[in-house]
């Protein structure tokens, strides 16, 4: 059994992290604290998941949720999908083996992945609405985000959901106020199967490496670690039995990386964009004490009274 | 369990059939992760569907639902022909060498002595050759034909691989490797567990599904060890502490039995419960059973009960029937001849079977009593709701009357897990609104009742007026003095019985345990096995010491496990004839050549020496039983038979109907459908998401699972044209209901003796009270017909016909 | 007689100097709502653009409130351009003249115009303003209907929403380089902000700048109202 974390004080203490250990800051400059916490990590093992959504329930809970009664659309993930309540979500595939022809059932929980190179926080236009803390956990600021949905647009991996009730947007914080005090997040406490566990990315790679020995043992040979580096590796990893296809596993991106377009937005174009503005700024006030200005002369105003009154007199002539 | 959910963790291999553990029990099956991740312990899951058990399994085959035993019967034969048996356990520990009296047969689906206009058998001959010593006739060698191996090979032969295919559809080839992984076992030094639950039990044949895994598992030497046994995944948090306290209509707490009216007396009754060894030696612990009864009696009725009352037997009730089960109840009910019914913690409008047959039993009755936590159908069954509740209120006289209770988080007391252990719990909240503890309910209709009683005298008040009621608040006995009462205490000084003058326990002590009951009247027991739990040393049950020496998985000092904190049952049998472990690596006892030593309180007399005693202490003759003489109705061994309603004809046994020996009430009989009416086989199961009808009454849970639906194959979807998400129309003989359609790879059609078998799945979690939306439950579509032995009533397999219809379910 | 630069509304009012209608009230009305709400738009837009103009936001009332605002003004000034297309597109049809004009830029851009050939109500670069105005709109309300969070969302794939940005972001640049262009040509040439302050130009604006315009208008009687009092 991975060592659950002991259950911390009830004593009120100081908050584990907090704003002087911020890496980045949507749409600011911070300076980055001189020693970089301990990173942490999630550990999600797809091959130990029976899919029972105790995470789902632990997440609406913990975090006060409210999520609508849906229907039943043909398959077991319900919601249908992330919601701005539901920040983590069973996905649901069956897939056949194409070398056994045996069934797989793959479950994978879906949430946020706390990339190290978050693509939500390079899209941010609100200062401090996205924040990184040294530890690796990317939280969403409610209080600074502006609803705009370029989150959603920098995510590889879909996951910022806006809220139509305040125009918010919401994820999965790591349970950011639990790991500040000690705790793990909710929806590894409430896995009954150890599926999700909660530490140091190292600890937790090291765990994984122990899990994907075993799984090769079943006859899993392409299992492995699921740390993209697209985004600089995350901080919810996966342990997938078929690491080489991360795609059946409802779709999860095979190397994912923050969008060029994203990058393209948020980069060339910005300064490309003021570029231009600027060229035309100085252009125009190069022309003009180049060009001088363009003048009406005296003799355009005779010529216009001239042509006006001859035609007056054409009309006049003509019945 | 005979083993505990901590001890799974020690296991190689985990055969999850009939139960769907990690999807019912996710808790409990981290014990499988652990032994997994841990042990590299390896998981076998044989189910009609691919559940979420199967998804985390080594190897996944798919069995029809009903065909268990011909499917264990099959690994059974494999092993014996196959040599692959632990011998010395099997010689030593089972009564393989057993002779059987001659007479006993076996032919086409039935043992000797059948009745049919009984539907019941005679079992005289259903026993072993006594010999003229007075003890059963055994033959170590195995080489007497009629000694109880011999016979087993022989019942067991026909169920080859390819009649496994036959029976079950299960491929062969899968069939093959789960029968070789199973048969490794045989090994000393490997261990297999079984985790079955309401897959197994909910049929007509439920006890011998069970039992066929059981024989199983003595033969691979599995009972008794670390990782191993024989392991039922209780449906309900306490619903072991149900049965262990006697809440059956044949039972009194302790697994002892309600007098019969063929007992009018209580030298009657003891007559049959002797228990007599029948090997020489042997310990036979039932020849206590005097002392556990009379015990109960004193804590009943206290000084009421004596020696010259025959502490008061009279006042017990006498059955006339073999049990008042629920299935009975609701047929009096139906036939209007029982007409007040309290319903406690219960909701049998969803969860007993034909629904349509509970509705009109419920509404013939005068005064229908709800107590329960929750709004249930129950309490509403007179309410309209549509299609969902097809009911006129008009025409329904029934009072009802809700007395609203507490849940288990708003009060205290115990709870007794699957693997035994009775774990106390503190009230997390108080009672909202006018809820009340059940205790406190039925004290107030215990004093009122006495009270009329008291007044008005009537047929047979002793038993209600002299019922010992010594609470601190009469009104409402707290949780702590029942709890002592169930442990047990002493009502006059205990002496020692070389030494009379010398006092043992003074009078008015908690009893340490039910060694020291005693059947003249000093003492007082509510529940025998549950002696030692509260004793002077303070509420053992309240242990929070997570010790646990050299990582065993028994936790022997976190809360307390019946009986005596005995976490594995049987453990002497993990040592061998001389005492020593079978597995050194997995020791739980051991001899030390005066005495049992280990990491378990020994099952087994602590001084009992390890060639002269046999380890199964509950059974006259000391050895566990592959053959079980009578104490089965439907047979010393078991055998495949079809559910009442089956896709297939019986291919063992071609003229047997479902159990032979099932009771089916009259009119249920012809409310059975057949196969071409009722063409696709039909099972009833739990979702992770939900727990039976309550949790739909949380919010949470609703959103998880929203909505009822049933689950079929892409191939039987594309038969009849349903698409996934539409709704369709599921109906038997008995109702209908509408679902939405969840259309999976996870179920497939199977091919039984050359019929294609589509199987329907139909989840049990909606009704038409709660959070969730409104639905059916599987009841309106299930047969009233239940095991032979214990009337479970088979949810498991029945018939249905499906097609989609228009538009959402009303 | 040809009328193919004249606009409903524009005359001629002889005198010293000859003054010229040029936008009516209502298009001058239509023009600057159309100019304020681009104005707010760059402003609102800049601000989300780019964090060193975030402070911008506080012209809006805060991050939400510009993120709820600008598509809003967005759509005004669809309708504002609507309106001036539907006022000016035949003025800005392109004609033969356009080509050559544009061959000899290089000449107007130092200020020879009367090198230049005779043009319409417009000139090439009035017309390329009107028209690359008209598409980077259509463009902009697309793509930002696409990104519109509040109401479409559920409408695009998260992709084609990467697409629509960062097409909204550079047809909102260009866009806001044709104004500069737009305003930096008005203030060149003297005497052009009056046409759209008070709605009129001198005749000698009008000889210098437009004279084919200025032709048809004086040859025209509907248009050319003789020695009648000029419009005040």
């Amino acid at each position: 059994m991975f060592p659950p974390l002991p259950n911390p004080s009830t004593a009120p203490g100081p908050a584990r992290f907090g704003d002087k250990d911020l890496i980045r800051r949507s749409a600011s400059t911070v300076t980055p604290p001189a020693q970089r916490q301990t990173e942490v990590a999630k550990l999600i093992d797809v091959s130990k998941c029976i899919g029972c959504k105790a995470c789902q329930s632990a997440c609406l809970e913990w975090n006060d949720q409210h999520e609508e009664v849906g229907v039943n659309t043909g398959v077991y993930d319900n919601p249908h999908d992330l919601t701005p309540a539901s920040w983590t979500l069973m996905r649901f595939t069956e897939w056949v083996n194409p070398e056994t022809q045996n069934l797989e059932w793959l479950i994978r929980k879906d949430g946020c992945m706390h990339c190290e190179d978050p693509g939500c926080l390079k899209a941010c236009p609100a200062p401090g609405a996205i924040v990184q803390y040294s530890n690796g956990i990317v939280d969403f600021v409610k209080e600074n985000c502006i609803g705009c949905g370029y989150c959603v647009k920098g995510c590889p991996f879909n996951i910022p959901r806006i809220s139509r009730v305040d125009e918010k947007a919401y994820k999965c914080s790591l349970c950011s106020d639990r790991v500040a005090v000690g705790q793990g997040p909710a929806c590894a406490k409430a896995c009954p199967t150890q599926a999700i566990v909660f530490g140091t990315k190292e600890e937790m790679k090291k765990h994984a490496d122990g899990r994907i020995t075993d799984l090769k043992s079943r006859g899993y040979k392409n299992a492995g670690l699921y740390d993209p580096p697209g985004v600089g590796g995350t901080h919810v990893m996966y342990v997938l039995h078929h690491a080489d296809k991360p795609e059946i596993y409802a779709g999860l991106p095979n190397n994912p990386k923050i969008s060029p377009l994203v990058e393209l937005w948020k980069g060339v174009a910005k300064y490309a964009g003021f570029a231009a503005i600027g060229a035309l700024a100085v252009g125009s006030v190069l022309h003009r004490l180049v060009a001088g200005r363009s003048e009406v002369s005296r003799e355009d105003e005779t010529n216009a009274q001239r042509l006006a009154r001859e035609e007056e007199t054409k009309e006049r002539a003509s019945p | 369990m005979t083993n505990s959910w901590t001890d799974i963790k020690n296991t190689d291999l985990v055969v999850v059939m009939g139960g769907n553990a990690a999807e019912a029990h996710p808790c409990g099956f981290k014990w499988v992760t652990e032994a997994k991740a841990n042990r590299g312990a390896k998981l076998i899951v044989v189910d009609p569907r691919f559940t979420r058990t199967a998804s985390v399994a080594d190897v996944y085959a798919p069995i029809r639902q009903g065909t268990d035993i011909a499917f264990l019967l099959g690994v059974i034969n494999h092993c014996m022909q196959t040599d692959k048996v632990q011998w010395d356990y099997v010689r030593a520990f089972t009564n393989a060498a057993y002779v059987v009296k001659e007479g006993f047969a076996y032919q086409d689906g039935l043992f000797t002595g059948y009745d049919e206009s009984r539907r019941d058998y005679n079992r005289s001959t259903w026993d072993y050759e006594i010999g003229p010593d007075g003890y059963a006739v055994v033959d170590e060698t195995l080489q007497n034909p009629r000694c109880v191996w011999n016979l087993l090979k022989q019942h067991v032969a026909t169920y080859t691989p390819e009649m496994v295919e036959r029976i079950c559809g299960t491929p062969k080839d899968k069939f093959v490797q789960i029968a070789r992984m199973i048969a490794e076992c045989a090994s000393p030094t490997r261990t297999m567990t079984s985790m079955y639950a309401l897959g197994w039990t909910q049929h007509s044949k439920g006890s011998q599904n069970i039992r066929a895994m059981a024989m199983l598992q003595l033969i691979l030497g599995n009972i008794g060890v670390r990782g191993g046994g024989m392991n039922a995944l209780r449906g309900h948090s306490n619903i072991q502490g149900l049965t262990d306290i006697g809440l059956m209509s044949n039972l009194i707490p302790g697994y002892l039995t309600i007098p019969t009216e063929r007992e009018p007396s209580f030298d009657a009754y003891m007559a049959t419960r002797g228990f007599k060894p029948l090997r020489p030696g042997q310990m036979s612990y039932w020849q206590n059973y005097r002392k556990f009864f009379v015990s109960f009696q004193k804590a009943m009725w206290g000084e009421a009960a004596t020696a010259d009352n025959a502490f008061a037997y009279d006042w017990l009730p006498k059955l006339d029937v073999p049990a008042y089960d629920v299935l009975r109840a609701f047929e009096l009910m139906h036939q209007g001849k029982m007409n007040g019914y309290f319903c406690q913690g219960f909701n049998p409008l969803l969860s007993f079977p034909n629904r349509k047959k509970i509705t009109t039993a419920l509404s013939k009755l005068k005064f229908l009593v709800v107590m329960d936590p929750l709004q249930t159908e129950t309490a509403r069954f007179w309410e309209n709701h549509g299609a969902n509740n097809d009911v006129s209120p008009a025409a329904i006289q029934t009072e009802v009357i809700e007395l609203p209770t507490t849940c288990f988080a708003e009060d205290e007391g115990s709870l007794v897990n699957s693997g035994r252990w009775l774990q106390w719990h503190w009230a997390g909240g108080t009672p909202p609104g006018e809820a009340k503890h059940d205790t406190w309910i039925m004290a107030q209709i215990h004093l009122r009742l006495k009270e009329l009683y008291r007044k008005e005298g009537g047929p047979v008040p002793e038993p209600i007026v002299n019922l010992d009621w010594r609470y601190k608040d009469p009104n409402e006995p707290s949780p702590e003095e029942l709890a002592k009462e169930l442990n047990g205490y002493t009502t006059a000084d205990l002496t020692d019985p070389n030494d009379p003058t010398k006092v043992v326990i003074a009078k008015g002590k908690q009893v340490p345990g039910f060694a020291v009951l005693r059947d003249d009247g000093s003492t007082a027991c509510g529940c025998w096995i549950y002696s030692g739990s509260f004793t002077e040393a303070g509420n053992q049950m309240a242990r929070r010491d997570t010790t646990d020496p050299d990582e065993t998985g028994a936790y022997s000092k976190w809360a307390w496990s019946w009986p005596a904190n005995r976490r594995i049952l049987y453990n002497r049998a993990s040592a061998d004839r001389s005492g020593k472990p079978w597995d050194p690596s997995r020791k739980l006892l051991e001899w030390d050549g005066t005495k049992w030593t280990g990491y378990d309180v020994p099952d087994i007399a602590p001084t009992a020496k390890p060639e002269e005693v046999g380890p199964f202490i509950m059974n006259p003759e000391g050895v566990s039983r592959l053959f079980t003489r009578g104490m089965m109705r439907d047979g010393p061994f078991p055998v495949h038979y079809e559910p009442f309603e089956s896709p297939v004809v019986n291919v063992v046994a071609p003229k047997v109907r479902g159990n032979p020996v099932a009771r089916v009430f009259r009119n249920d009989m012809e409310q059975f459908g057949d196969a071409k009416e009722f063409p696709y086989a039909a099972t009833s199961y739990r979702l992770t998401e939900h727990f039976h009808f309550w949790t739909k009454h949380a919010h949470a849970n609703a959103v998880l699972q929203p909505e009822f639906f049933v689950e079929i194959s892409e191939q039987l979807a594309k038969e009849k044209g349903i698409k996934p998400g539409g709704t369709v129309r599921v109906w038997s003989k008995r109702g209908s209901v509408t679902a939405k359609a969840v259309v999976t790879k996870r179920i497939r059609p199977l091919v039984c003796d050359g019929k294609t078998v589509h199987i329907v799945g139909i989840p049990l979690h909606w009704g038409f009270t709660g959070a969730a939306r409104k639905g059916f439950g599987p009841n309106s579509l299930t047969p009233f017909v239940g095991d032979a032995n214990i009337e479970t009533p088979e949810y498991k397999a029945f018939l249905v016909d499906i097609e989609p219809v228009a538009g959402p379910v009303a | 007689m040809r009328r193919d630069e004249i606009v409903e509304g524009d005359a001629l009012h002889p005198g010293d100097p000859v003054v010229i209608d040029r936008y009516s009230t209502a298009a001058r009305f239509n023009h600057w709502m159309t100019a304020a709400s681009l104005v707010l738009l760059a402003l609102s837009g800049l601000a989300l653009f780019h964090p060193a103009l975030y402070f911008l936001t506080g012209l809006f009332g805060g991050g939400s409130n510009t993120r709820a605002i600008h598509p809003w003004i967005g759509l005004f000034l669809f309708l504002g351009y609507m309106g001036l297309f539907f006022r000016f597109w035949k003025v800005n049809l392109w004609t033969p003249t356009d080509g050559t004009w544009l061959k000899k830029l290089h000449v107007f851009l130092i200020g020879h115009e009367e090198d230049m050939p005779e043009v319409g109500r417009y000139n090439f670069a009035q017309k390329a303003v009107f028209w690359w105005m008209g598409i980077l709109i259509m463009i902009s309300i697309a793509s930002g209907l696409v990104i519109w969070e509040q109401y479409f969302a559920a409408y695009t794939t998260v992709d084609q929403k990467r697409w629509a940005v960062l097409i909204h972001s550079v047809a909102a640049i260009v866009m806001i380089c044709i104004v500069i262009v737009h305003v930096y040509g008005a203030l060149w040439a003297r005497g052009t902000m009056t046409a759209m302050i008070k709605g009129r130009v001198t005749g000698g604006w009008a000889w210098r700048h437009h004279r084919k315009w200025l032709r048809e208008l004086a040859a025209d009687p509907k248009a050319n109202r003789g020695t009648a009092t000029p419009a005040e």
